[in-house]
C-alpha cells in the first residue's frame, strides 16, 4: 500500500486478510478476502446466516476476529478503531433506538457519544439528516410510535450525521415498502455521488443491483464471488429459451446458430450463445457470434417447429453469478 | 502508511465526555422508572409519618431505631426513613440502575450504535459509572427531602436529642440529616461498581439487576452471622448501618473514613473486573 492514509484517494476502503470468525466450533466466516476499492458501491450479498453481519460486526469493532485481519479506510481494526469510526456511518443488523426518547433525540444522544462530532453545529446537522431521509414532520415523535420503516430511515441518518468517508450499511432496505426501497437506493446513490464508499449487504442482488459498482457473495462463511459489475455483465452470455413440444427439432435448429441446447425442462430448450456480449447492451446481440434472435425464430418456423414462447436476452446479473457460484442465492447456509 | 497522515489525532476529550455524561443523565432522569423509584423512596417517611402520627399510640422502644424521637422533632421522621431503607430499599434501586447501564443498551441494540458512534468503550463505562454514582447521592436524598416535608407538615420542629444526649437545634438537625444521606451514598457506591460489572455479563438487564440485589442480601446475612466475624470488616455492607454516628457528638468521622475506604476499593476492583470484561467482550446484541 503507497496511498496516503488520510483523504478519500487511493487505497482500499477495506480490506481483510484471511478475516475469521468462530463461535465456538462454528465457523460465522471463514478466511475471507475482501476488497473495497474506495468511491465504490459494493454489494455484500449472501443469504440468511452465510455471516454478513458477523463481517459488518469485525470491521466496525464490535466482535474481534478469531483470525486474519482487516484493514478499514487504510488503518488496521481494531486498534485503529478511535481513528477510523468517526469516519464511518453504520447500520448495524437493523435500526435500535431508546423508544422512549424522540427521534431528533435520539439522533442528538448518538452524535454526542462521538467526540469529535461538534456540538455547535449538532442541531443543524440532526434537522439536516432527518430531512434527508424524509423523517423531518416525525422529528418530535417517540420512537416507540416508529413504524418499522421509520426506524430503519431514523437509523440512516444516524449513519449521515456527519460526512463520512465510508458507510456500511446491514440489509438498509429491511422493512421498508417499494416508495422507501427506491427511495433508500437514491439516498445511497446521491451519497456514492458525493464521494462516500458504501458496503451495502443485501439477500439479493436484483434489490442492490442498480445501484452496487461491486459485489461480493458470501455462502456459509466463505466468499464465492467478487467482481466488478460491469466485467459481469460484460461477461454474460447471450441465452435463448425456446418453449415447444418439437424439443429435438428445437435443438437442432438452435445448434445450427452455434447455440449448444441444454435441457431446461419439460417442453424447454435453451441454449448460450457461444460468444459473450461487449457490453453494449444486454437487449442487443452486439457481436457477430450472436445471432439475431428474429433470425432464430424465423429458422424455427421454417424448420417446422411449433414454438409456444420464445426469449433471448443477457439474463439478469443474478443468473450471471449462479452460472459464476454454481448455486442459487436461495441455498441457506 | 503513516499514522500522523491518517487523519487528526482525537482531540481531548474532557468536555465531550462531559456532555455524554449529560446526555446520559438526561436519559437516565427522564425515565419513568427512575422517578417512580424516587418516589417509591420519598414515600417511605410519607408512611412511617402517617403511621406514628394517626396510631395514637406513642412510639415504644421498639421498631425501626429512633422512631421514638419522631414525635419531639420531625426531622427524625427522614433519620428513620434512611435507616429504614438501608438494608434493601436503597440497595434495590441502585441494583435496577447499575444493572441496566450496559446490559440495558444491549438489550435495546443501542450499545452497538454507541460503540460504533464511537463513544469508545472505556469512555461508555467510565460515564455509565459516574451516572450510576449520581444517582447513588440522589436515592437517599429522595429519602430526605421526603422526610423532611413529612416531618415539618406532622410534626413539630424542636430541639434534637443525640445519642450522646447533646441538643442541637432544627438547623444543624437538618445539616446532619444531610451528612447521614451523603453517607449513605458513599455506601452505595461499591454496590454500584458490582452492578457495573454485572452488567457487563449479559444483555439481560433484569438478570444483572436480580444479581446485584441478591448480592447485597447476601453480604447482609454474611454480616449477621456471628461465626463469620472475621470476614465482616470485608463485606461491602458493614458499615451501612453507620449512619447513626453522626448522631453523636462529636461527630465519629472513622467509621465515614472506614466506609469510604471500603466502598473506594470495591468500587477500584469491580470497577476493573467491568474493564477487563467490556473492553475485550464481542458485541453481538
Ligand atoms: N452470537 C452468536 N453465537 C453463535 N453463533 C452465531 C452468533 N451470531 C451469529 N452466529 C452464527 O454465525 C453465522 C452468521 O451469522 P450472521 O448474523 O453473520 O449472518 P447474516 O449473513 O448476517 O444473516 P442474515 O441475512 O440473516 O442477517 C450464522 O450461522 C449464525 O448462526
Ligand atoms: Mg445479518
Amino acid at each position: 500500500m503507497s496511498g496516503p492514509g488520510g483523504g478519500s484517494g487511493g487505497g482500499a476502503a477495506i480490506r481483510t486478510d484471511a478475516l475469521t470468525k468462530r463461535f465456538g466450533a462454528h465457523t460465522a466466516v471463514a478466511g475471507l478476502d475482501l476488497e473495497v476499492p474506495r468511491g465504490a458501491v459494493f454489494g455484500f450479498l449472501g443469504p440468511n446466516g452465510s455471516g454478513k453481519t458477523t463481517t459488518i460486526r469485525m470491521l466496525l469493532g464490535l466482535v474481534s476476529p478469531s483470525a486474519g485481519r482487516a484493514e478499514v479506510l487504510g488503518e488496521p481494526i481494531p486498534d485503529a478503531l478511535r481513528r477510523v469510526l468517526p469516519r464511518v456511518g453504520a447500520l448495524v443488523e437493523g435500526p435500535a433506538f431508546y423508544p422512549f426518547l424522540s427521534g431528533r433525540a435520539n439522533l442528538e444522544r448518538l452524535d454526542t457519544a462521538d467526540p469529535l462530532a461538534p456540538p455547535r453545529t449538532r442541531a443543524a446537522r440532526v434537522a439536516a439528516a432527518l430531512e434527508r431521509v424524509g423523517l423531518s414532520h416525525a422529528a418530535r415523535k417517540r420512537v416507540h410510535a416508529y413504524s418499522l420503516g421509520m426506524k430503519q430511515r431514523l437509523g440512516l441518518a444516524a449513519a449521515i450525521l456527519l460526512p463520512r468517508e465510508l458507510l456500511v450499511l446491514d440489509e438498509p432496505t429491511n422493512g421498508l415498502d417499494p416508495q422507501g426501497t427506491r427511495e433508500v437506493r437514491a439516498l445511497i446513490r446521491s451519497l456514492a455521488d458525493d464521494g462516500t464508499t458504501v458496503f451495502v449487504s443485501s439477500h439479493l442482488l436484483a434489490e442492490v443491483e442498480q445501484i452496487c459498482s461491486h459485489a461480493a457473495v458470501l455462502r456459509a462463511g466463505r466468499l464465492v464471488a467478487q467482481a466488478e459489475l460491469g466485467a459481469l455483465r460484460e461477461g454474460a452470455r447471450f441465452r435463448f429459451e425456446v418453449r415447444t413440444p418439437d424439443a429435438a427439432e428445437a435443438a437442432e435448429v438452435l445448434r445450427r446458430f452455434g447455440v449448444e441446447p441444454e435441457p431446461a425442462g419439460p417442453g424447454i430448450v435453451a441454449g448460450v450463445a457461444a460468444h459473450a456480449l461487449d457490453g453494449g447492451g444486454a437487449d442487443r446481440p452486439a457481436h457477430d457470434g450472436v445471432p439475431p434472435p428474429e433470425a432464430v425464430v424465423a429458422a424455427l418456423v421454417a424448420a417446422g417447429v411449433r414454438v409456444r414462447g420464445f426469449s433471448a436476452g443477457a439474463g439478469s446479473l443474478e443468473e450471471r453469478f449462479v452460472e459464476l457460484t454454481g448455486e442459487g442465492f436461495d441455498v441457506a447456509g | 502508511m503513516s499514522r500522523a497522515e491518517a487523519g487528526a489525532e482525537p482531540r481531548p476529550a474532557g468536555p465531550a465526555t462531559l456532555r455524554l455524561l449529560g446526555s446520559e443523565l438526561g436519559i437516565l432522569f427522564r425515565r419513568w422508572r427512575t422517578w417512580a423509584m424516587f418516589g417509591a423512596l420519598a414515600a417511605v417517611p410519607v408512611l412511617i409519618g402517617l403511621a406514628v402520627r394517626f396510631s395514637g399510640r406513642p412510639p415504644s422502644g421498639r421498631g425501626p431505631a429512633f422512631l421514638n424521637q419522631v414525635t419531639e422533632n420531625g426531622l427524625f421522621v427522614g433519620v428513620v426513613a434512611l435507616v429504614v431503607c438501608t438494608p434493601l430499599f436503597l440497595p434495590l434501586t441502585v441494583s435496577v440502575v447499575s444493572g441496566d447501564t450496559i446490559a440495558g443498551e444491549a438489550s435495546l441494540g443501542t450499545l452497538r450504535y454507541l460503540l460504533v458512534a464511537p463513544a469508545g468503550r472505556v469512555r461508555l463505562l467510565a460515564v455509565k459509572y459516574a451516572s450510576t454514582a449520581l444517582f447513588c447521592v440522589a436515592a437517599p436524598l429522595a429519602v430526605v427531602l421526603g422526610g423532611t416535608a413529612t416531618g415539618l407538615v406532622l410534626f413539630p420542629l424542636g430541639q434534637a436529642t443525640l445519642l450522646s444526649g447533646a441538643v442541637i437545634g432544627p438547623g444543624e438537625a437538618f445539616g446532619r440529616l444531610l451528612l447521614m444521606a451523603g453517607y449513605s451514598a458513599v455506601s452505595l457506591l461499591g454496590l454500584a461498581a458490582i452492578g457495573l460489572f454485572a452488567s457487563t455479563l449479559t444483555g439481560v438487564p433484569v438478570g444483572a439487576m436480580a444479581a446485584t440485589a441478591v448480592l447485597a442480601v447476601v453480604s447482609q446475612i454474611l454480616g449477621a452471622l456471628d461465626q463469620l466475624e472475621w470476614l465482616h470488616p470485608w463485606l461491602f455492607t458493614h458499615h451501612w448501618l453507620g449512619l447513626a454516628d453522626f448522631l453523636r457528638e462529636p461527630v465519629a468521622w472513622d467509621s465515614l473514613g472506614q466506609n469510604a475506604l471500603l466502598q473506594a476499593g470495591y468500587a477500584a476492583f469491580f470497577a476493573a473486573l467491568a474493564y477487563g470484561r467490556f473492553t475485550t467482550k464481542d458485541i453481538l446484541a
